[in-house]
């Protein structure tokens, strides 16, 4: 059975494309065959977080008017096999998405995919709230910072109310990951910690992902983080989230400081 | 040597609990208001409708403005009318 899972957030620059590319990667990598679909039209990026920006030929917008044909406009990972892409257009705005049009390619993916994994454009305008309108699932990308949690109470809102399965009466199945956490502020009561978080916002944790350098490297090089630097922090625990969205119960890591001698001199506990 | 103890010797306070409080008041705000009409915009509306009964009014000078704090909200509406205050007859139907 397949499930279409959007990766929204509200907040720009929170990591819902690293995320899209790293769960998608990470959901493929146990055999699932996954797409991944940027719905970023005018600003696309999951096509160079994947490392296929120089494949694109047909987008999104070109299967939703009909200019192209669905396998025309998938391009299949070339490190794993059952890992596609559904490009965004670049040229086109965000008004080529009309709901029957999305609905329909949304349909055709449901029937070739176990996946389907909407990575959301920033704000809650037409691309944002085409990208959740058929979710079954969704991941809301927080930070743990105010301006990102107000926002992602503000889609958790639009997720209960404005989506196909909200407006049959049904749920949507609804997950926070953390990203960009940095132990060490945590520590010193710099940054909202993972309790408050989910206290806040009322929604159950898929995982924590923290802050690191690998996030970026992989970008550079245009491999999801998951395939670029299998055993580092992040990657790991993009795994083990995408693990949960598949059922498994995964004990939950929160990252914590490397503690230097002082540290544990001082005994410094991590919050 | 506790985490409390070395945060009093550097001065520098948790800024996280604010987050959270902040956090906590607003959403319970924004969530109440969620899916209602824009209560300001109905207010300034109206006040303005019955005030230009009465007075020749700019409707850009017409502020309506709500603080909201833990305990009471202020409403706050400005109005400037002009020193020529020049009033209307009201048509009596």
């Amino acid at each position: 059975m397949s499930k279409v899972l959007v990766v929204t957030s509200g907040k720009g620059g929170v990591g819902k494309t690293t995320t899209t590319a790293a769960l998608g990667a990470a959901l493929a990598q146990r055999g699932d065959k996954v797409v991944v679909v940027d719905f970023d039209v005018g600003l696309r990026n999951l096509d160079l977080v994947m490392g296929a920006e120089r494949r694109v030929v047909f987008d999104l917008i070109n299967v939703v008017q009909g200019v192209a044909k669905l396998p025309q406009a998938l391009i299949r990972d070339k490190r794993l096999e059952n890992l596609w892409l559904l490009p965004a257009s670049q040229t086109r705005d965000k008004d080529a998405l009309t709901e029957e049009g999305v609905g329909k390619v949304i349909d055709d993916l449901r029937a070739r995919f176990d996946w389907v994994i909407c990575d959301s454009p920033a704000g809650i305008e037409r691309g944002a709230s085409m990208a959740m309108r058929f979710a079954d699932e969704a991941v809301i990308v927080t930070n743990p910072e105010v301006s990102s949690v107000r926002d992602s109470d503000r889609i958790i809102g639009m997720l209960d109310s404005k989506t196909v399965r909200a407006e049959k009466g049904e749920r949507v199945e609804k997950h926070i990951l953390i990203t960009r956490y940095d132990p060490s502020r945590a520590a010193r009561g710099e940054m909202l910690t993972i309790d408050d978080i989910l206290e806040i916002l009322a929604t159950p944790l898929l995982g924590i992902i923290p802050e690191s350098q690998d996030v970026l490297k992989a970008s550079n090089v245009g491999t999801p983080v998951t395939l670029s630097n299998a055993d580092g922090a992040p990657a790991r625990a993009y795994i083990d989230a995408a693990r949960r969205l598949c059922g498994d119960t995964v004990p939950m890591q929160v990252p914590t400081e490397r503690k230097g001698f002082m540290d544990r001199l001082l005994r410094r506990r991590a919050a | 040597m506790s985490m409390g103890l070395l945060r009093l010797l550097r001065g520098n306070k948790a800024s996280a609990p604010v987050a959270r409080e902040r956090l906590q008041i607003l959403l319970a705000h924004e969530r109440g208001l969620r899916g209602q009409p824009d209560l300001l915009g109905v207010l300034r509306e109206e006040i303005l409708a019955v005030v230009s009964r009465h007075v020749t009014l700019d409707p850009t000078k017409v502020i309506v403005r709500l603080e909201r704090g833990v305990e009471v909200s202020t409403l706050e509406v400005d109005i400037e009318v002009p020193n020529d205050l020049e009033r209307k007859r009201v048509a009596v139907a």
